[in-house]
């Protein structure tokens, strides 16, 4: 074995993706999977604060028992949008295209996704269903709920239903080829010495989601377009007036819609074993059980629809064999969860701000999925079926969980991503201020819901307005939180020190190039002779991915 | 450095992306990546064949009814035309293989011609549906949905033949719109093969659009039975 | 690793066997078999002609272990959606 090279490399490479060419279309025109990272990062930054939006009208209208600030039409449309927008336009594509699109290549020790130019295509068949989505809203609106359920949906509706429904199956495509592009990377592009095993765990379950994506997103995209056609033309498969059955349309829309939860937590888990591991300077406890959970999570999460039709006239049989597989899918979960715990147990713990994220997104996690086995209990979820108890339940998963996971993978690579390091004080603060906004938002919710009071609805009995009082409080307190990252990042990105090619002293291969890394990730294809979250003194991890020169390449400018 | 492998572009086959090692690779990653995307088309009409098969289940005597009055032997020399644009496509492939153009672009032209044949009877079939009033639905506005045209069967209903009718228009309009998508791939491969671009070394765009093209022949083949002949016996 | 080149014989026996079994299918869809053993003859000819098409045309005979698993996944999630979508309808009037 040859001689160890310096572990410091300069602290960034005079010539990187983000300098290597200047103009908006070198931006627009793009096939560096870094660029189109970032360019994801802009728009779904975009739609997560528009979505933000009318979740600021629906806390601002629950403020008070009676329907005052919006008349039931608007808050209908408002709280479909909210859902619509946040679902297929943040949280699907949140992690994947924006931290997997920039990382999968990198942590493979590939130059490049499979098929660059595909991802461009991506891109822009999101911002097209992104605009057609836009149109919906601007022209009138669209208010089924972001389920779209038949026969309102098809017959009754008098809102933009084909828009909006347009403009998710566009989008959807943008998922399938994104997920197209990581499965086929990962069997096909990675480095010399890098096996299954020794993949970090963020690829498993960007692996284990895109399977999901690849094969749940072409059955809404069908039933979307079939629910459209109904509308339009007054041909019927789910409007029981021409024979047809609406609890179709749920079987299909569930079909995906339900494993489209697990497309957004599986990259957050991802994210979070990677933090856990990295920040308690630990190998993960048990390796093999946490990936392989990933894959069991994608099969599993697609035999459970069944629990969202329990009141839906589904048949009882039907609902018992769903509720028991619905059990089966908390299996997989909870080795994640204990896995990660046994991995702080005796770790070098250090509480940066990704760690603070890392540590929120299990309790809450765990939270979220708890109260999911109540729901799986056919006889509770009776019980507390539309409700806001089914609300809270949702948003831990959604929120405490793909957007913790987002947020921390965020700050976590923001070095690598920017070339900058994000205030570390600002860092902790907010992630503090956004946990105990999101719990008291959601946690007064589990409470009314029980107790319940229905969702959808703008108005509601005055006994539950202490509850609403509370949630509308922690919202704003949220949201305060969420503008704090979105300023310092943005203020980071020119005032921000200058970040290290590895500032946390990691063993990934992602961190033993440049920071901000050149066009093809690497200088060299880097041979990889070590195990994910082998930790070693940071003196003796070795640089790879710049051959013999070591520094001097780096400055080079194009290999 | 034992480490590392260089980075060797020079001399390397023209059709070789810059961001793959060698053909090999790109072209595994290109077969993989279109036998992922026909697992996505698998999926997308999955959802059409559940609503047939559910729809059958329920109202027997109103699909066979509409079904028999589909015209068996349109829908059989489509099978043949279909099959017949499969083979040649597998030749195309096989020419490229071997490295003859000539052949190769005979047999891609020939593909694309009865990929058209397809389309052009198909066209002739619908338009036997509009004349005969079963356009389901409001499709068409001025010319409403009539049943009256149709045999039916003991417990048939008319409502649940225009059910039939809509699942047929979507599922072979589907399929239509795939095979418009294949003739426009296979124009751009003729484009190319008739510049020489495939050969015994390089031929993968060849390849992953035959595999499309043969997957939407799958398609048809399940079509042709379940939308055409199911019933068919009841009326002999 | 080289990719497997499948002789023209196979092909044309291949082609010759997809338009027997056409033939074959509309010869049975127009006699009436007892039961359900239309709706079987007529899905049985159909797998057997599909699984020809994958099996040679579309190479799969030849290819990596890797793309049978991905086709036959295709399949399996298939089965998933008919599966518990009919064990609902299928159950509906049990109870």
């Amino acid at each position: 074995m040859k001689a160890i090279e310096t572990f410091q490399l300069p602290t960034a490479a005079k010539v990187n993706y983000i300098n290597a060419e200047y103009g908006l279309k070198s931006w627009l025109l793009t096939k560096d999977h870094k660029r189109i990272a970032l360019l994801y990062l802009g728009s779904i930054s975009f739609f997560f604060f528009l979505g933000g939006l009318y979740a600021m009208f629906i806390r601002l209208e629950l403020l008070t028992p009676q329907g005052d600030l919006l008349s039931s039409a608007t808050y209908n449309k408002v709280f479909t949008q909210h859902g619509i927008i946040m679902v297929f336009f943040f949280l699907i594509p949140s992690i994947p295209a924006t931290l997997g699109n920039f990382l999968v290549p990198m942590m493979i020790g590939a130059k490049d996704l499979a098929f660059p130019r595909i991802n461009l295509l991506s891109w822009y068949i999101y911002l097209l269903g992104g605009f057609i989505t836009i149109y919906a809203l601007l022209a009138g609106g669209v208010d089924t709920g972001w389920t779209f359920y038949a026969p309102y949906s098809t017959t009754f509706s008098n809102s933009y239903v084909i828009a909006a429904g347009l403009g998710i199956f566009v989008s959807g495509f943008s998922s399938i080829l994104t997920g197209l592009n990581f499965i086929v990377t990962i069997h096909t592009m990675r480095a010399p010495g890098m096996t299954w095993f020794r993949l970090p765990l963020f690829i498993w379950s960007h692996y284990a989601t895109s399977l999901v994506m690849v094969l749940g997103t072409p059955v809404i995209a069908i039933t979307i377009l079939l629910l459209a056609f109904e509308r339009l033309a007054h041909v019927g498969i789910f409007d029981p007036a021409a024979g047809g059955d609406p609890v179709l349309f749920q079987h299909l829309f569930w079909f995906y819609s339900h494993p489209a939860v697990y497309i957004m937590v599986l990259p957050s888990m991802g994210v979070v074993s990677e933090l856990i591991a990295n920040f308690s300077r630990k190998n993960i406890f048990g390796y093999k059980f946490v990936a392989f959970s990933s894959l069991a999570i994608a099969v599993f999460g697609f035999l459970v629809w069944g629990h969202h039709l329990f009141v839906a006239s589904q048949s009882v049989y039907a609902g018992m064999i769903f509720s028991f597989l619905s059990f089966a899918v908390a299996i997989p979960s909870a080795i994640k969860v204990f896995n990660w715990t046994a991995t702080l147990y005796k770790g070098s713990i250090s509480y940066d701000t990704p760690m603070l994220y890392a540590l929120g997104f299990i309790g809450l996690f765990t939270i979220g999925g708890m109260t999911g086995l109540f729901l799986a209990s056919i006889a509770i979820d009776v019980h507390v079926s539309d409700t806001y108890f089914i609300v809270a339940h949702f948003h831990y998963i959604m929120v405490g969980g793909a957007l913790f996971g987002y947020l921390g993978g965020l700050h976590y690579w923001w070095p690598k991503i920017s070339g900058r390091m994000y205030p570390e004080g600002w860092g902790r603060f907010s992630a503090l201020v956004i946990y105990v906004g999101f719990n008291l938002t959601f946690l007064p919710q589990f409470v009314a819901g029980y107790l319940g009071m229905p969702r959808r609805y703008h108005a509601y009995p005055p006994e539950f307005q202490v509850f609403n009082v509370l949630s509308s409080a922690g919202a704003s307190i949220l949201g305060f939180g969420l503008l704090i990252p979105a300023i310092y990042l943005v203020w980071s990105m020119r005032y921000g020190k200058h970040a290290e090619a590895n500032p946390w002293h990691l063993p990934g291969l992602e961190w033993r190039t440049a920071s901000p890394p050149p066009t093809e990730n690497f200088l060299v294809t880097p041979v990889v002779t070590w195990e994910a979250y082998e930790f070693a003194p940071p003196e003796e991890t070795r640089v790879v991915g710049f051959g013999d020169e070591g520094l001097e390449a780096a400055d080079i400018s194009k290999p | 450095m034992a480490d590392s492998v260089a980075i060797e572009h020079e001399g390397s086959h023209p059709a070789l992306q810059h961001h793959f090692e060698n053909l090999e690779q790109q072209r595994e990653a290109g077969t993989l990546g279109m036998w992922v995307f026909l697992v996505t088309e698998i999926m997308f009409f999955g959802g059409m064949f559940f609503a047939y098969t559910l729809y059958r289940t329920k109202y027997p005597a109103a699909f066979a009814s509409a079904s028999n009055h589909l015209s068996l032997t349109l829908g059989a020399v489509n099978t043949a035309v279909l099959i017949f644009s499969s083979f040649t496509m597998a030749l195309a492939v096989y020419s490229a293989q071997t490295g003859k153009r000539r052949n190769q672009v005979v047999c891609l032209a020939l593909t694309i011609l009865l990929g058209l044949t397809f389309l052009g009877i198909k066209a002739v079939e619908y338009h036997d549906k509009y004349v005969d009033h079963l356009i389901p639905g409001r499709l068409l506005p001025s010319r409403p949905f009539d049943a009256s045209d149709v045999h039916l069967l003991p417990g048939a209903a008319p409502q649940n033949v225009e059910m039939f009718y809509w699942i047929y228009f979507a599922m072979t309009g589907m399929h239509a719109v795939h095979m418009i998508i294949g003739v426009g791939l296979l124009s751009v491969i003729l484009f190319f093969a008739w510049r020489g671009r495939y050969g015994p070394e390089y031929h993968n765009p060849v390849e992953i659009s035959g595999l499309y093209w043969h997957f939407v022949d799958i398609i048809w083949i399940f079509l042709f039975p379940l939308l055409y002949l199911l019933g068919r016996h009841l009326e002999h | 690793m080289s990719e497997h080149i499948v002789s023209l014989k196979i092909y044309v026996s291949i082609f010759l066997a997809l338009l027997v079994g056409t033939a074959l299918t509309v010869w049975a869809g127009l006699h009436d078999f007892p039961g359900q053993l239309n709706v079987i003859i007529a899905l049985t000819i159909a797998v057997v002609k599909a699984t020809l098409v994958v099996l040679y045309f579309m190479h799969v005979r030849y290819s990596s272990r890797l793309i049978w698993v991905v086709f036959t996944s295709a399949l399996f999630w298939l089965a998933i959606l008919f599966a518990l979508t009919l064990n609902d309808y299928w159950t509906r009037s049990w109870l």
